[in-house]
């Protein structure tokens, strides 16, 4: 079983990558093993956690729960590729200043997460940036600090919509 | 004039809100963890665990497992015996404390469900993990022992024959005369039995080591997501016998610890044997339904209490008894009768009276180890006052504010010595519990409660006091002859180019050590804080030290900075005094320069550093610049630095369902000087909502076998977002006179007063059906079985 090795092509942070790789790698895995993208983080490894959480075709996704294989052709995208890209800049500048951040373990996927719910919702009220995020596990900050960046970051987007 | 005055200047950033320099690494996905590290010729390991919470091995057949692809090797208990030196879980000053001594994989026997028995070491985790699934062993089930009554009956068998009985430790104190007061005419007396679950630390990061065996050097190297570097370096090097400087301890990023990564644990001894036995790098990270039956558990507590008081509501005496249950093994080196010594120590120690009798008994069981987590003790202690304070004020009609009002040590009776030998320095109860008042407008919620109860909606109101251990000295653990340090260095060296590097002691977990520890460095230097580096997490880069536990990084480590800074300044200015020709008491640092005492801009400190170490010819001759600077501190005065603080909890509970809705959380602290009130803050409601965890969700459920029935994070729930309220935190600033800084700590009171807050919140929601809670978590089964209703 071990043995099977499947060929696949696919997108990593706008670079084409190709590898023969055993059928039952995980993405988390691939990423870090294959590719040295250790941003995304093994934590709970059964999808409830949200540390492995990557963008696939632009979707959030648990990486846990997800072979690579499986991801022939796709664009995959983790907390390096958004981080070089400025996507998440605004959101990291703003979780830095109010320290939404402690360990760090559970930041690549809060961020993304946090991204996610903006890119739906403009102006997402204190309840529901709770709600969306709770796909995230943080055990160090209380969630109080992250809420008020997600916010913060919210109103500033919102307001550079608005003068464009 | 004051050694302090830097505090003052405009340019310091005491008391300033600093982000830590740090996060912005981890915020890019650049955090390096152990399980990040990938040196050459890595092994893998992975564990056969005990299926049985007690049983025998009988046989053991690894043949299949052994020559499944990437095996490298089985590694079994024989196959390391000679390398190590079993440990032992006892201290001295815990006067009868007994633990057998433990080994890295079982014996003949295992004593609980996880407890490692076989290691496989291999290519990659998955192959380990499949060679693992061919190991047969045969097993003969013994009886267990997992309810912490049966523990201590006589009838039950000891755990460990040769230690006689499951008491591993018990004490006592009797303070002033209990009886009597219990027995006086016009005394009320209330009692009430509480129990708190066991529940477990879930560090995003689950434990990890890599273990770095140099056969030739006869060097080990580890690279550890763990707390106190410096403490095991000590363990590696006598237990596994190597020479104490042949022993290098490293503790990159952590990702979360809590007090679960302080402890010795039996697979990665074994992940350290198998680099010895093998000569390679083995890399054990524990996958997280392993962490649940292999971390440490916490808590674990059966207590009767026992208030009486006055008709007009003073307490009079505290009657309790503590039944705590730690599985198999008193952990090492901190030994697991702490964190009920912790409880027995504490209840009731922030009220007046003086009659106070209290019992502790610690049982063995066929569970995972429990011992030290965020608080040790202090959830325990401050439920279990507050709730019986809670439940007297409403025998005698009083409110819960009243009653704390009565009955709080007045915040000018310091120095404050506790019926059970306590010794507080300074403290401010009172204060902090009128601010709290104010804070969460007491009086306006009270309205806002009644009104809605009138309309079938049930909201309650918690308020808990609390205090905290913090900043301990050798009395806690070093006088018991664990190699564990109460004092923590610093060494501040200047670099040529004006800026400096600090090497700290104490470790950064993510609860912002660095960027303390770079604030009291730039002020006390007069430098701009991006001048300020700071290196932790490397025993043989770093002065010797305690690292991170019971909130002691900013209060010990913080003064230790400082005054490394002192020393270095001195320094720095008798040099410029030789290059100016100018007497050193007439220069002051700022903003990186060499000042007169007006703060005119004489030299720049890279001048100064250029002088040092570069120009030496142009100094007069005999001059030998001394550009860096050690200074360690340990407290003096006091065995520990006491904080204080009280919380307030705001809710709605659904009588039809049993659900709890946070709507709010309030916490007045006091830790003494407050360096980075961000930081503070954030230690304070991450603190929080670890101690709502464990009231209102966290619970390892074991059956009558002891199997952990919901062992994964899909079963066993943590807060989220969506359930935590938002949480408002103020201080009082009551410095402690045993150092210049007068900070004390912070990482734990949110925790140590959480709970007491949310099961008061509930109770109080409860009132109106005459009913009440003792049990945590207080899930919803468990409110609707006090409401009757199931």
């Amino acid at each position: 079983m071990s043995d099977d090795r499947i060929f696949i092509r696919l997108i990593v942070n706008g670079e084409s990558v190709a590898r023969e790789i055993p059928a039952r790698l995980n993405l988390v895995d691939f990423l870090r093993d294959e590719l040295g993208l250790t941003g995304t983080r093994w934590s709970c490894e059964h999808g409830v956690c949200g540390a492995c959480t990557v963008l696939i075709n632009g979707e959030l996704a648990r990486g846990c729960l997800v072979f690579a294989v499986q991801l022939e052709g796709c664009h995959v995208e983790t907390i390096e590729g958004l981080s070089r890209s400025g996507v998440l800049a605004d959101l990291q500048a703003v979780f830095q200043r109010r320290n939404a951040v402690q360990c760090g373990f559970c930041s690549a996927g809060m961020l993304l997460s946090a991204d996610a719910l903006l890119r739906e919702n403009h102006a997402p009220s204190r309840a529901e940036i709770r709600e969306h995020l709770s796909g995230n596990y943080c055990r160090c900050t209380g969630y109080h600090a992250i809420v008020d960046a997600v916010a913060e970051v919210a109103a500033a987007r919102a307001v550079k919509v608005k003068a464009t | 004039m004051s050694i302090l005055s830097f505090l003052d200047k405009p340019a310091s950033y005491i008391g300033k809100r600093v982000p830590r320099p740090g996060a912005k690494r981890l915020l890019a996905g650049g955090g390096r963890y152990v399980d990040d590290l990938r040196p050459p010729r890595l092994v893998h390991l992975a564990f056969v665990r005990s299926p049985y919470a007690h049983a025998r091995l009988v046989s053991f057949d690894a043949g299949a497992a052994s020559r499944a692809p990437g095996v490298i090797r089985i590694i079994t208990a024989k196959d390391i015996e000679g390398l190590y030196t079993p440990w032992v879980g006892v201290l001295t000053h815990f006067k009868g404390l007994k633990s057998p001594p433990q080994h890295p994989l079982a014996l003949e026997r295992a004593t609980w469900q996880g407890e490692p028995v076989v290691a496989i070491a291999a290519e990659s985790r998955a192959l380990a993990e499949d060679a693992a699934a061919l190991v047969r062993i045969e097993w003969q089930e013994l009886p267990s022992v997992t309810d912490m009554e049966e523990s201590l009956a006589p009838e039950t068998k000891p755990i460990h024959p040769a230690l006689g009985d499951n008491l591993a430790f018990t004490r006592s104190i009797d303070a002033g005369e209990v009886d009597a007061a219990f027995a006086g005419a016009d005394t009320v007396v209330v009692e009430e039995e509480y129990s708190f679950a066991r529940h477990t630390g879930v560090c995003p990061e689950p434990r990890a080591i890599l273990a770095d065996y140099d056969p030739a050097g006869q060097s080990l190297t580890v690279h550890y997501s763990n707390q106190a570097p410096h403490m095991m370096k000590e363990i590696f090097a006598k237990h596994f016998g190597l020479a104490e400087n042949a022993v290098r301890v490293l503790c990159p990023d952590v990702g979360g610890s809590y007090g679960i990564k302080i402890h010795v644990y039996p697979d990665d001894m074994t992940a350290v044997a198998a680099s010895i036995l093998l000569g390679r790098p083995v890399k054990f990270i524990a996958d997280r339904l392993e962490s649940f039956v292999s971390d440490i558990h916490a808590r674990e507590h059966r207590v009767k209490a026992r208030l009486a008081l006055s008709k007009t509501g003073e307490i009079l005496a505290l009657d309790m008894d503590d039944l705590t249950g730690i599985g198999p093994y008193s952990t090492y080196p901190r030994t697991s009768a702490v964190e009920g010594n912790q409880v027995v120590n504490l209840t009731g120690s922030w009220y007046r009276h003086r009659n106070y009798r209290a019992r502790l008994r610690v049982a063995f069981q066929n569970k995972p180890p429990t011992t030290q987590y965020r608080a040790v003790g202090h959830p325990i202690a401050c439920a279990v006052t507050e709730a019986i304070v809670d439940r007297a004020a409403a025998e005698l009609g009083l409110d819960p504010a009243d009653i704390r009002r009565i009955n709080l040590i007045p915040d000018d009776a310091y120095p404050w010595t506790t019926a059970s030998g306590l010794k507080f320095e300074k403290l401010s109860h009172q204060a902090a519990l009128e601010t709290l008042l104010k804070l969460m407008d007491y009086d306006g919620l009270r309205r806002e409660q009644a009104e809605l109860r009138n309309r079938g909606i049930h909201r309650g109101i918690g308020l808990a006091s609390f205090v905290e251990l913090t900043n301990p000295g050798p009395a806690f653990y070093g006088v018991g002859g664990a190699p564990i340090s109460a004092q923590d260095g610093a060494t501040i060296r200047l670099d040529p180019g004006g800026s400096v590097t600090c090497a700290f002691s104490v470790t950064e977990q993510g609860q912002g050590t660095e960027a303390m520890a770079a604030q009291i460095a730039a002020s006390a230097l007069g430098l701009p804080i991006e001048k300020v580096r700071i290196v932790t997490g490397d025993t043989e880069r770093t002065p010797y030290g305690g690292g991170t536990w019971a909130s002691r990084g900013a209060g010990i480590g913080g003064e230790a900075v400082l005054q490394a800074a002192h020393a270095l300044k001195q320094n720095i200015l008798e040099l410029a005094g030789i290059m100016l020709q100018t007497p050193a008491a007439q220069l002051d640092l700022a903003e990186g320069w060499v000042t007169d005492l007006a703060g005119a801009r004489r030299i720049g400190l890279d001048e100064v550093g250029r002088a040092a170490y570069f120009r030496g010819d142009t100094l007069p001759p005999g001059t030998q610049p001394e550009m860096s600077a050690t200074r360690h501190y340990m407290p003096k005065l006091y065995p520990f630095a006491f904080t204080n603080g009280v919380q307030g909890s705001y809710l709605e509970l659904d009588a039809e369902t049993g659900f709890v809705r946070l709507l709010k959380h309030w916490v007045v602290e006091d830790c003494g000087r407050v360096i980075n009130p961000m930081l503070v803050d954030e230690q304070i409601r991450g603190g929080v909502v670890q101690g709502i965890g464990g009231a209102l969700f966290e619970e390892c459920i074991y059956d009558e076998a002891g199997q952990l029935l919901n062992g994964n994070l899909a079963d066993y729930l943590v807060p989220m977002a969506a359930e935590m309220p938002d949480i408002e935190v103020a201080h009082i600033e009551t410095l402690t006179q045993d150092s210049a800084l007068g900070a004390k700590g912070a990482g734990e009171a949110g925790t140590a007063g959480a709970p007491a807050a949310v099961m008061n919140a509930v109770n109080d929601a409860l009132k109106p059906f005459q009913v009440r809670i003792s049990t945590q978590p207080m899930t919803p089964q468990r409110i609707l079985r006090a409401l009757g209703k199931v």
